[in-house]
């Protein structure tokens, strides 16, 4: 009992803390904190939606949007304003207050991990003790929004989809935290900003080689995204969407912002599921695997950074969320769409046995090592 | 748990869900009741208004009824009431995907009737141009059944290629659809300069972009787990039922009027009939893509064997067959397009019945869909290839 | 495709399909900022060269969805000499295509004998209101401008039968021209006078070669034009364009009295004619015309005036009725068989005596 407990008081300790923490005060750094998480919400959504319109649009033979602000790029922001000018339609057999809310149950968790996620040194709202559990447990809340808006649309196809993408989320809930759990395993803390300190300080054993978890655990991450674009229901898992089966699944009745709403969910899961694999596979804001950032100190080049440090530990994040996001466009321009049963044996068959056998094998050489 | 009762608490009319009849039981036996689920008249799978309604059991389908009819314009009827030149501007509306093929079946008929010559030329330029066109349309359906199958890209690519053929096509005949550059005897107007010079860079530009579709489509893992072994038609049935085209080469058979009863100068070059195994999904998808190629190799021979002469030839003022009937029989892209007219000896003929591939082959769908699940439904649907202005007429 | 190949080949090509694409330019056509370049055949608004339509209907007839609108009255144009006939002649009051009916398959540009309709590549018409999509003559006129010409045809297409003939003519003209040389070497002291003076006397002298000061109006011109309500200085512009023209006929006929050679203008015109009829192998169509042209000495049908007053042909109202027609439809084919019986007979006298 005491070991337990002292080992709980450590990791508090080990906690960092955001720069977001001025003053002494309650209310200041609780504003400053809910106004960055919302900007990120916000704002990362609409670059990541970006990239995929230009991406998709140049591996088409195409241009993407053009014509809405430079190159096009306030296409989402047209797009949304016209979302917020359109009728709200319930149909009349749709169970109303299910409808109505559903969208926003499966808005408000994709926004809540953004609480959580570490974009910087220091830059982060939140280091919760137990990041990662809470990460993985807000994203998985987003399918009930999915599975209701399913069933209270009072439309077949929109049914379909919803069980869908229920059984799509118990398939890949697995191997997503299985994954996740070998990483964990690795850090040895359940804290985001811990792994990323953990990666910066983890050598292979016997050299002074520094290294991010991708390389030991390549399977991991492999099976990590995988799951994380089935979850997402993103190509080639987009099953509960299926535009030319389903004509757009659970989404079919909703008009307007609520429709909207369902879209901004989907892209904060593309970049906050980008976010988590960056934070546990691929070093966080490191450069480079070794590399400290320029005016940082402590832990690895990683911490007490000056503002130059703050900023490109920022930059570098955010461009190793675009790269996943773009591998995540990549994959819907080139895959078709599998079936649901072909879905499920992927994840049952294959990518839970490697997951387990992923973890068995980091355990093992955790122990040894 | 165990009382079997249909739970009717909600008035008809208001309650969510209505229509959906509960049966609770014990935890034995958990039967459920079918769903039908209505495919169309507009939905994107059917590209058009075709509607197929399904009898489901969670997702695998007990029955599949094709619903017809929902575009029919009256085609024959209204052919009917039109002179041949202004049928020829119809028929090449009912499969919009293969205008010039639909009015070379016409003009043949007519000239049949009149027991015609048509100049060579104009018979190696409609050649050429019903080929264009059968690429045209299989480009469409390339692209299109990726789509379906949730790949959005190769309908971009396929598209790139349809600008070009229609582009040229276009700078013969005038239209990038409805081309009416037949007409009783030949051909409206010759080609214009260059146009053969064009069409040969053109016919290289797209063999050198064919192998992006096989990698992008063909190759894919996802593809084939979608389409091998889904919907498989055995040759003896697909007879039986009449599919021809793509859908009835899929199963092994050669079947394609080009060869087995050459019209126009198909007799002096190889065709080659690229067949499948199996007849299933991905059979049929690859015989559409193959005809593509095997249309590149007789455009090229066309090249070569391209003689100069006149296009068509004189006309009296108002073109009329003479009484009796005749049928013609030509390869669409589709399928066997059929042209039964029949004539009085007036100015619009008696009877113009129409043998459309699309309406045969759509009749494979119960027998292809039962016992599948959803999602190969979709996959066999959009593999029948069809046009829906083409069934319902 | 290997059917041997690791798995995950296929998915790997694919994503090389489409990474190779990131790095190549788009095909899109920036449409609104760059034109499209369009074939000059391209089927996109129909055009109207309203001076060509003598309102023979043919166009509005094969119409297969019956959207060109034309109105048109008989006016009578006095004997172009003395003591010739009065003719009538058709004047176009109203040509207008539906093109919300049109569905653009060309068949009237097609059936046109005289080339009054023409496509234009332009596409850009569309309205907010369904009416906006019937252009009237003014409209349709204004497509004219652009109208691309037609494109050459390919090397082996076979030539339009003016152009044949053209090139027959160039040709006989060189041998000719060979066989004078030939002549005159042999004969090289006497110079070849011949030639320079058919020259002269082939050059039928032109309108635009006589010279005619303008300045004076056309009255006559210049009343029908005010009486048809247009302004006074287009009516003016346009009597004086008329005034000069006719100066120009009077002067030439002039010339051509002078000069005693009456047949010449007879000669230009016929060829002219003849060019005319034989438009894009057409010429089936153009029959009648044809027919005209060529046996101009022989008094057709139409020419002779028969009053009818009602009578029918028995003969051809039996046969109709017996055909199952309406009695309305019987009587008045009755009628027209009638007159044009008397017709055949009265032209029969005439040839005969």
């Amino acid at each position: 009992m005491m070991e337990s407990a002292s080992v709980t008081a450590e990791v508090i300790v080990a906690q960092a803390v955001s720069i977001f923490d001025v003053g002494d005060g309650f209310v200041l750094p609780v504003l400053i904190k809910l106004v960055f998480v919302l900007a990120l919400f916000f704002v990362l959504p609409l670059v990541g939606g970006y990239l995929e319109h230009k991406a998709m649009g140049r591996m088409q033979a195409r241009r993407g949007p053009v014509e809405a602000g430079p190159f096009g790029s306030l296409q989402l922001v047209a797009d949304g304003i016209k979302f917020i000018q359109k009728e709200d339609l319930i149909p009349r057999a749709a169970d109303k207050w299910v409808f109505a809310i559903a969208p926003g149950v499966a808005l408000v968790p994709a926004m809540l991990i953004f609480l959580v996620l570490p974009f910087g040194p220091g830059v982060f709202a939140l280091d919760l003790e137990l990041g990662l559990f809470y990460a993985l447990a807000a994203s998985s809340v987003s399918v009930l929004g999915v599975l209701m808006g399913g069933w209270a649309s009072a439309n077949k196809f929109s049914l379909i989809a919803g069980l869908r993408a229920g059984a799509q989320l118990i398939a890949y809930e697995l191997p997503l935290i299985l994954a996740a759990i070998a990483v964990a395993v690795q850090a040895g803390t359940l804290s985001l900003v811990g792994i990323v300190e953990a990666q910066a300080n983890f050598l292979i054993p016997g050299t002074e080689i520094n290294l991010w978890f991708v390389f030991p655990q390549i399977l991991g991450f492999g099976i990590f995204f995988v799951a994380a674009l089935a979850e997402l229901s993103r190509p080639p898992f987009d099953m509960p969407i299926g535009d030319s089966e389903l004509v757009f699944g659970y989404m079919t009745e909703y008009t307007g912002i609520k429709y909207a709403m369902y879209m901004l969910t989907e892209y904060a899961g593309m970049i906050s599921m980008s976010a988590l694999t960056v934070v546990l596979y691929l070093g966080g804001w490191q450069l480079l695997p070794g590399v400290p950032l320029p005016g940082c100190e402590a832990g690895g080049g990683l911490f007490d950074c000056s503002p130059v440090g703050v900023i490109s530990g920022v930059l570098i994040t955010i461009g190793k969320i675009m790269a996943l996001v773009f591998v995540m466009v990549w994959f819907r321009v080139a895959f078709p769409r599998l079936r649901e049963d072909q879905l499920q044996r992927i994840s049952w068959l294959v990518l839970i046995p490697l997951s387990l056998l992923n973890l068995a094998v980091i355990t093992v050489a955790k122990v040894v090592f | 748990m165990s009382d079997l009762e249909t739970q009717e608490a909600f008035a008809p009319g208001t309650a969510p869900g209505e229509g959906i009849a509960f049966e609770i039981l014990g935890d034995a036996e958990f039967p459920t009741a079918d769903m039908s689920l209505s495919i169309g008249p507009a939905h994107p799978a059917t590209h058009g208004v075709f509607r197929i309604v399904l009898e489901v059991s969670g997702e695998r389908i007990k029955s599949a009824t094709p619903v017809i009819g929902y575009m029919h314009r009256g085609f024959e009827k209204l052919a009917e009431h039109r002179d041949f030149r202004q049928i020829k501007a119809l028929v090449n509306r009912h499969d919009w995907l293969s205008g010039f093929s639909n009015e070379l079946g016409v003009a043949l008929a007519v000239e049949k009737m009149l027991e015609m010559e048509v100049p060579d030329r104009a018979q190696w330029i409609r050649m050429l141009m019903a080929e264009w066109n059968r690429i045209l349309n299989h480009l469409m359906f390339v692209g299109s059944y990726a789509l379906e199958l949730g790949a959005i890209t190769p309908m971009f690519y396929a598209f790139r290629e349809r600008e070009d053929i229609q582009h040229l096509m276009e700078s013969a005949t005038g239209g990038r659809l409805h081309f009416t550059y037949n007409q009783v005897g030949g051909l409206k107007v010759d080609l214009p300069k260059g146009f053969m010079r064009q069409s040969h860079g053109l016919s290289k530009l797209l063999r050198s972009r064919l192998p992006d579709y096989k990698d992008l489509v063909l190759g894919n893992e996802i593809f084939q787990a979608r389409t091998k072994g889904i919907g498989p038609l055995p040759a003896d049935v697909g007879l039986s039922i009449g599919v021809s085209g793509p859908t009835l080469q899929a199963t092994g058979v050669a079947e394609d009027s080009r060869v087995t009863e050459p019209y126009l100068k198909y007799g002096e070059i190889d065709v080659h009939v690229p067949v499948g195994e199996n007849g299933d999904s991905f059979d049929r998808f690859y015989c559409l893509l193959h005809r593509i190629e095997a249309s590149l190799d007789i455009i090229d021979q066309i090249h070569d064997h391209m003689p100069a002469g006149p296009v068509n030839q004189k006309l009296p003022k108002m073109v009329k067959a003479p009484e009796g009937a005749t049928y013609v029989r030509t390869e669409n892209p589709l399928g066997q397009l059929g042209y039964w007219l029949e004539s009085d000896g007036g100015r619009t003929p008696w009877r113009l019945k129409m043998r459309t591939p699309s309406f045969s082959n759509v009749q494979a769908i119960p027998y292809l869909m039962q016992d599948t699940l959803f999602p190969d439904a979709i996959s066999i649907l959009g593999s029948v290839f069809f046009v829906v202005g083409d069934i319902d007429r | 495709m290997a059917a041997t190949s690791l798995p995950g080949t296929g998915l790997l090509k694919g994503l090389g399909v489409t990474i190779k694409h990131l790095f190549r330019e788009p095909s899109t056509q920036m449409y609104p900022h760059e034109r499209p370049d369009l074939a000059p055949r391209t089927r996109g608004v129909i055009a109207l060269m309203d001076e060509n339509c003598t309102v023979c209907m043919l166009c509005s007839r094969e119409c297969p969805d019956w959207c060109i609108y034309i109105e048109s009255h008989k006016e009578t144009v006095p004997p172009a000499k003395e003591g010739g006939r009065a003719r009538t002649r058709n004047v176009l009051d109203r040509f207008a295509i539906d093109f919300s009916l049109c569905m653009y398959c060309g068949i009237c540009v097609e059936v046109c004998p005289f080339d009054a309709l023409w496509w234009s590549p332009e596409f850009e018409y569309a309205e907010y209101s369904i009416d906006g999509l019937l252009h009237e003559m003014g409209r349709l006129r204004e497509w004219m401008d652009t109208v691309p010409p037609p494109p050459q045809l390919d090397e082996g297409a076979e030539l339009p039968a003016e152009v044949a003939d053209a090139i027959g003519k160039v040709e006989q003209e060189r041998e000719l021209a060979a066989a004078k040389e030939a002549e005159a070497q042999q004969a090289a002291e006497a110079p070849a006078e011949g030639g320079g003076e058919k020259a002269a006397a082939g050059a039928a002298p032109k309108q635009a070669e006589i010279h005619v000061e303008a300045g004076q109006i056309d009255q006559e011109t210049y009343d029908a034009l005010i009486a048809e309500g247009k302004s006074e200085r287009m009516a003016r512009a346009k009597a004086k364009a008329a005034w000069v023209k006719k100066e120009k006929a009077r002067l030439r006929a002039e010339q051509e009295a002078e000069r005693g050679g009456a047949g010449g203008g007879d000669a230009a015109e016929q060829p002219a004619a003849a060019a005319g009829d034989a438009g894009d192998g057409d010429a089936a169509d153009t029959g009648e015309a044809a027919d005209a042209g060529a046996a101009p000495a022989k008094r057709r049908l139409s020419d002779v005036e028969v009053e009818g007053d009602g009578e029918i042909d028995q003969e051809t109202y039996d046969a109709l009725i017996a055909e199952g027609k309406s009695e309305r439809i019987a009587r008045s084919k009755a009628k027209a068989a009638w007159v044009k019986k008397k017709k055949q007979e009265q032209l029969d006298q005439e040839e005969g005596g």
